[in-house]
């Protein structure tokens, strides 16, 4: 049998979305910016899936800016207010557990001189509020956090945190990763006081290559790419017309019924939870994020027992990537203070709406069945 | 200046006696089947050089890269070649030449006149004269040298008029085809895939064995050494590629051979299902990247007891070289960077902290006694079962 465990690295496209995206590439293939019928036509998706997302954000369609994914969204947010604010201050607090497209930005804004500051998770992977609050002071422009962790699934609390630090300074932008949150959650923003937000179109069935990033009205932002002023000069570039009416589309589709996919993902990543627990020396790290479950198999390095589980049908994602040598395990294991014996076990188990009890329970089965014989044949200290 | 054909020097060839034609033949057909794809090529043997000469449009770069990757070219000269051979035509075109092959013309040169054309009305010697002089005043910068030319203009005059000087390096080695053919061992380091090149080199045709160990090796483990394989491809002609599971034979050592020794039992099962595959395949050699002293299963004492088990001749040709001599060839042939991908291969994945660096023989032949009765029909399924996958450049 096989089963699709890694829905928080991509999904599967809807058929709907498909039939969407080859229509536009074969059809209404116009550029929006061309002044004839074909550009029109082509607007038209573009203001459809705007205005689409703005409803489900609770936000204006001005407000919605497309992008080729969710890097990109965090780069623009991220780069684009820094340099936008440079004058205001130069202090950036964020967390240790950030995606890469979050991290690496960081650490490219403190080569530029800003001063980022990361905060600590507690041991179950949620940023540490207090700590986070306390390093917003008068010279702090941009505080960046993600909404749920990719690796465990930690949800943090971006209300709380939204609340608190514009308390303490009215003036401080709030970005938030929401790429593993959105479509599994109603996320209005503004409400949450978030200036920037970012939602990858591929992680929700929609194509690969598209993304948005939520900028609030008024917020000062510099663009990251340069060329025709497109989207009102913040996102120069060819709208990718069919990517962005599919990613509408998809969204809208996650929308209409979201409790009802959401408590099936939730309901799957329960039900394994509880059959692997049954075996000895299995250990989860899981947050309350309904489709990501994280676990370490003590006793087997987790790029073999992925290995094992591919050759089975059954595609899930390593914790921590290893190489003979050096071992690449990830920021939230290791913030998380993991042993390392679970740091090099660990497995994301990731679902999605297609996801089945069968799968499950198979799935299941196979670790019962492979575990004892992999624990067999460890490296010998 | 589109240059019309190339001249490919060669060099041991020459020294083979009443078997250079075969050598020679060899290597018309590795050119041929390189370039086939590059354009229409007419490719012909003449007097102790192959010819080649463009009969479509091609791309130069190209067409110079791919040659550049056939075993037994020591030298292409790119050749131009004009159809009217009046003295007036050859100077002009290779005054022209000379000002479109150098961007700084500022050496000493001479040139170098053959003709085969008896009845033509100058003399090699006149029109060596001739051509240097018009030479001398086209370009201030040049001196004539007839002993030490830091360039020969070349100018052949058969029935058209040939000019070249420019030399650009081949590879070297012999013709791939001209020497039999050998099993390599490949693992997905730099060290193998270098050692395939070298002994492809020689003109031994190659095939591969990939020991795969599933699941304590990953697909793209298996992949990388196909990738890789392809690479050397480029330069040894087409690879197969024999994928061995080795799992079960690994688990079976480890389950019954102490564990400082796990790792040179494993690599005398390798060479004996290398020899079994090579004796398949009509393989009369295997292949190694070992070096001596690179890791503990590549001390002298470790080789000799791998060697051990080895019935055919195990060339290793990277055996004296130094990490950064291997490393410089790599990066040479383009398989560095593939190689250094952290993809796990069977040799690493049960290694023990402290592994045998001094084994002996009797030692291994009384752990491996403890796989008796099981290990034969082991080596015969892994030999049957392996998967065969061919390789080309990309």
């Amino acid at each position: 049998m096989e089963a699709y465990f890694d829905n928080a690295a991509t999904t599967v496209v809807f058929p709907e979305v498909r039939e969407l995206v080859t229509k536009l590439m074969g059809e209404d293939y116009g550029n929006p910016s061309s002044l004839h019928m074909k550009g029109m036509d082509a607007g038209a998706y573009v203001k459809t899936a705007r205005e689409i997302i703005a409803k489900e954000l609770k936000a204006e369609p001005k407000e919605i800016i497309f992008t080729s994914g969710g890097t990109e969204s965090n780069n623009m947010a991220l780069i684009g207010a820094a340099l936008a604010n440079k004058r205001a201050g130069n202090k950036i607090v964020t967390t240790t557990v950030e995606h890469a497209s979050v991290s690496a930005c960081m650490k490219f804004l403190s080569e530029l001189g800003f001063e980022v500051v990361s905060i600590g998770t507690d041991k179950n992977g949620i940023v540490d509020t207090r700590k986070l609050v306390e390093a917003v002071d008068e010279n702090t422009i941009l505080v960046s956090v993600m909404y749920v962790n990719n690796e465990i699934g930690s949800v943090m609390p971006i209300e709380e945190i939204g609340r608190l630090i514009k308390e303490k300074n009215s003036k401080v932008l709030f970005h938030v990763d929401a790429i593993q949150a959105f479509g599994k959650m109603i996320i209005y923003p503004k409400r949450l006081n978030i200036d920037m937000m970012s939602i990858s179109g591929h992680k929700l069935h929609g194509p690969k290559g598209t993304g948005v990033l939520f900028v609030k009205n008024g917020t000062k932002l510099k663009p990251i790419l340069y060329g025709g002023g497109q989207q009102d000069g913040m996102r120069s570039g060819t709208e990718n017309v069919p990517g962005i009416a599919g990613l509408g589309l998809a969204v809208k589709m996650v929308y209409e019924n979201l409790d009802e996919r959401v408590s099936h993902m939730k309901k799957l990543k329960d039900r394994l939870t509880t059959g692997l627990q049954d075996i000895e020396n299995v250990y989860c790290h899981s947050g309350e994020a309904p489709h990501i479950a994280s676990f370490s198999f003590v006793g087997v390095r987790s790029q073999v027992l992925l290995n094992k589980l591919g050759e089975r049908g059954i595609y899930v994602s390593a914790g921590s990537a290893c190489s003979s040598n050096k071992q690449l395990v990830s920021s939230v294991l290791t913030a998380i203070d993991l042993p390392k014996e679970q740091l090099e076990s660990t497995l994301r188990f990731s679902f999605s709406e297609y996801n089945t009890e069968e799968q499950v329970d198979d799935a299941i089965e196979v670790m019962k069945e492979i575990l004892p014989i992999l624990r067999r044949y460890v490296r010998k200290k | 200046m589109q240059y019309k054909a190339f001249m490919i020097k060669y060099a041991e060839i020459g020294t083979k006696g009443k078997n250079r034609y075969i050598f020679e033949d060899i290597l018309c057909k590795n050119i041929n089947r390189k370039l086939k794809s590059l354009g229409d090529f007419y490719i012909r043997k003449e007097q102790g050089r192959i010819f080649i000469e463009a009969k479509s449009e091609y791309d130069y770069e190209d067409t110079v890269s791919a040659l550049t990757k056939v075993f037994g070219i020591v030298g292409i000269c790119p050749v131009i070649v004009e159809e009217d051979t009046s003295f007036e035509t050859i100077r002009d075109r290779v005054i022209e030449y000379v000002d479109k092959a150098y961007d700084r013309k500022n050496f000493t040169f001479k040139v170098n006149t053959r003709r085969n054309d008896k009845s033509y009305p100058m003399t090699s010697m006149e029109v060596n004269a001739e051509l240097g002089h018009f030479l001398l005043e086209a370009y201030e910068g040049l001196a004539v040298d007839v002993h030490a030319p830091q360039e020969i203009i070349n100018v052949e005059i058969r029935k058209v008029v040939y000019i070249y000087s420019i030399n650009i390096p081949g590879p070297g080695g012999l013709p791939v085809g001209t020497n039999g053919k050998a099993m390599a061992l490949l693992s997905g380091g730099i060290d193998s895939p270098v050692a395939t090149y070298m002994i492809a080199k020689r003109g031994v045709e190659m095939e591969a064995v990939y020991f795969h160990a599933p699941p304590f090796t990953s697909e793209q483990a298996k992949q990388k050494v196909i990738d890789l394989a392809g690479i050397v491809a480029d330069y040894s002609g087409a690879i197969r590629l024999h994928v061995v599971n080795f799992a079960d034979i690994q688990m079976a050592i480890y389950d019954n051979c102490p564990h400082e020794e796990l790792t040179i039992i494993m690599k005398r099962y390798m060479i004996k299902i290398a020899e079994k595959l090579a004796a398949i395949n009509d393989c009369q050699c295997t292949v190694t990247g070992e070096s001596i002293g690179q890791v503990s299963s590549q001390t002298v004492h470790s080789l000799y007891v791998i060697n051990e088990v080895s019935t055919m001749p195990v060339f290793r040709p990277c055996i004296g070289m130094d990490k950064q001599e291997i490393v410089d060839i790599a990066e040479k042939i383009g398989t560095y960077e593939t190689s250094i991908q952290p993809y796990e291969d069977c040799c690493t994945t049960f290694v023990a902290k402290h592994p045998v660096t001094k084994p002996i023989l009797s030692a291994i032949y009384k752990s491996e006694s403890k796989l008796e009765g099981f290990i034969d029909e082991m080596l015969e399924r892994a030999v049957e079962t392996a998967e065969t996958v061919m390789c080309r450049c990309r």
